[in-house]
């Protein structure tokens, strides 16, 4: 079993090193970096990798979010059409969701002609996919539980007793 | 032209006296306030001269001040504070220290524990009557002692103790005119926190005195490492404790303005009566934020918890690294290290500090005498600032080695 204390601490900054990652649990620093190594043997750490926010840095991308609607096929359910599409570069996350579609389909591209030329000639025609409808979207807010914007300023005083 | 003068009351003068009031004059001035100005004038600091936390309110908590505006919550409340959240606070102190309070009759709700200190010390304090107090302490005990006539009593505690009280020195300073203890634990500046074994000590000698005690436990959910002892909770104490309980610090909710206060009725009604003369009555809004806060604030008090302890152990060990001993701080958000191997007092070292290196921290001074030889460091702050005045402060004590 994974340390959780220190996934936790990864998961809001990749770069804390082992050694600052035993002062802040407590640990000894061997024990920190073998928790460490566990997690990623177990995959409990999928990746190290960084928020990036492309508008800010010049770069315009279109995203979309995909409903796509599936007939599950015998044995293999929902997810070998899953798998087909989830190859895809283009696919950031591929969700298998309850209501009135399938699967959630977040794409990006570099224009919205490369969104619609991928949905139309890669994805809608996977034999199982039924229907896809699809979201362009006009502004991300918040993503995987950052304010893509920064934080707010701070309005603490600089001192207090 | 001097009739008018006359008539008008304008003419002859009384004697000229003083603008204000002798008792307001023999509070000192907070000496580091100027210091304190200066740095609000100065780029590229880092504070950890600050006493809050640096997140913000838990976003439920917010939208749920929002939303009782959109309901019309924009009235005074009940002078005691509105029932629904007096209820709330009793239930959650029975669940967590297994007291019992009346909701209608031992508990008020005030604009914060600032207001609570003074409540209690207006409501038991006859001229004269002294206060003892574990020190260094808390900026706000002393003045709101001697505001209400009474006298200020200091109690040193010491790094050998942690910090603690021992109840010997309470013992050793008890008077025919002692009427409270007032501590918080955990402390402001020290981080010292008491156990259940401690406050034993203390509860002996409130007893044996017949001594009330008043608690100011606002930090009491920033624990490391051990559970918190609420002091009325020890056998025989609560009807001599008059226990201040807060939101500003669990929660995050500093500029709400709003906490506790918890007693007997006869000194929560005494409490009553000042706050219903000069307060009315806490912000209802922030009365709604606090109800939702104790509803269901508690999981993120615990991640605000563990993030500080995080923080807690990097300035620790950091503080250790650069020369300056540092007592293990169990609670609240500061540390406070010993300066007292640079030989500059604590007013000197944190000028200094903020001149040369641009590091703001507190002087222990400005926490009484048994403050001096120590700075507070607060550790409410993001680990690259941590980071950074730790570099700084480093830098600079290897220039002023002795
Ligand atoms: C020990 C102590 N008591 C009381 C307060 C004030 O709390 P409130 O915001 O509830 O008035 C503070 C704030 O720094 C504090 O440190």
């Amino acid at each position: 079993m994974s340390n959780h204390e220190i996934l936790k601490i990864l998961e809001q900054d990749a770069r804390t090193t082992p050694e600052r990652l035993a002062t802040m649990t407590g640990m000894s620093a061997a024990a920190a970096e073998s928790a460490i190594r566990d997690a990623e043997a177990e995959g409990a750490i999928v990746k190290y990798k960084t928020v990036v926010n492309w508008e800010k840095a010049g770069v315009q991308k279109v995203w979309a979010l995909i409903e796509v609607k599936i007939a599950p096929q015998r044995d293999r359910g929902f997810d070998a059409v899953a798998e087909r599409i989830y190859r895809f570069p283009e696919a950031r996350s591929v969700y298998l969701v309850s209501g009135t579609y399938d699967l959630a389909v977040q794409v990006v591209g570099d224009t919205m002609q490369e969104v619609a030329t991928f949905v139309a000639n890669k994805l809608a025609p996977i034999e199982g996919v039924q229907g896809t409808v699809t979201h362009f979207l006009l502004k991300r807010f918040k993503e995987d539980g950052d304010i893509l914007e920064g934080p707010a300023p701070s309005r603490r005083q600089p001192y207090a007793l | 032209m001097q009739q008018l003068a006359r008539w008008l009351g304008l003419g002859a003068r009384p004697p000229r006296r003083a603008l204000v009031s002798r008792r307001v004059q023999g509070i000192p001035p907070s000496g580091i306030r100027k210091f304190f100005d200066l740095l609000s004038t100065m780029e590229g600091v880092i504070s950890l001269g600050v006493g809050e936390p640096d997140f913000t309110t838990p976003w439920h908590i917010s939208e749920a001040a929002i939303a009782a505006l959109g309901q019309g919550y924009t009235m005074y409340t009940s002078n005691y504070g509105l029932l629904e959240l007096r209820q709330e606070v009793a239930r959650y102190l029975k669940e967590r220290y297994g007291l019992a309070y009346d909701p209608k009759t031992e508990i008020l709700i005030t604009t914060g524990v600032s207001e609570g200190i003074d409540l209690a010390m207006r409501a038991i304090l006859d001229p004269g009557d002294e206060v003892m107090c574990p020190e260094p302490s808390y900026v706000s005990y002393m003045p709101c002692v001697a505001l209400a006539g009474g006298v200020f009593v200091p109690i040193p505690t010491r790094e050998e103790d942690d910090f603690r009280v021992r109840a010997s020195a309470l013992q050793a300073r008890a008077t025919a005119r002692t009427r409270a203890i007032m501590m918080g634990y955990p402390n402001n500046p020290t981080g010292a926190v008491m156990g259940r074994g401690d406050l034993f000590g203390v509860a002996e000698v409130a007893a044996r005195h017949s001594l009330l005690v008043v608690s100011d436990e606002i930090y009491e959910r920033l624990v490391y490492d051990e559970k918190h002892t609420c002091f009325a909770s020890l056998p025989g104490m609560q009807e001599r404790t008059i226990l201040l309980g807060g939101f500003s610090k669990s929660y995050a909710m500093t500029g709400w303005r709003v906490g506790y206060a918890c007693a007997r009725a006869e000194i929560i009604e005494a409490m009553m009566k000042v706050h219903q003369y000069t307060m009315l009555c806490a912000p209802v809004m922030a009365q709604m934020a606090a109800l939702e806060a104790l509803r269901t604030g508690d999981k993120d008090v615990e991640e605000m918890r563990a993030d500080y302890d995080r923080r807690r152990r990097v300035m620790v060990a950091g503080l250790r690294e650069i020369g300056l001993p540092c007592f293990e701080p169990r609670g609240a958000f500061y540390a406070f290290p010993s300066i007292k191997g640079t030989g500059l007092t604590s007013a000197e070292f944190a000028e200094k500090l903020l001149f040369e290196e641009k590091v703001a921290a507190v002087p222990g001074s400005a926490f009484g005498e048994s403050g001096e030889g120590y700075l507070r460091c607060c550790y409410a702050t993001s680990l690259g600032e941590i980071e950074e005045a730790l570099a700084r402060m480093g830098r600079f004590l290897r220039r002023h080695k002795q």
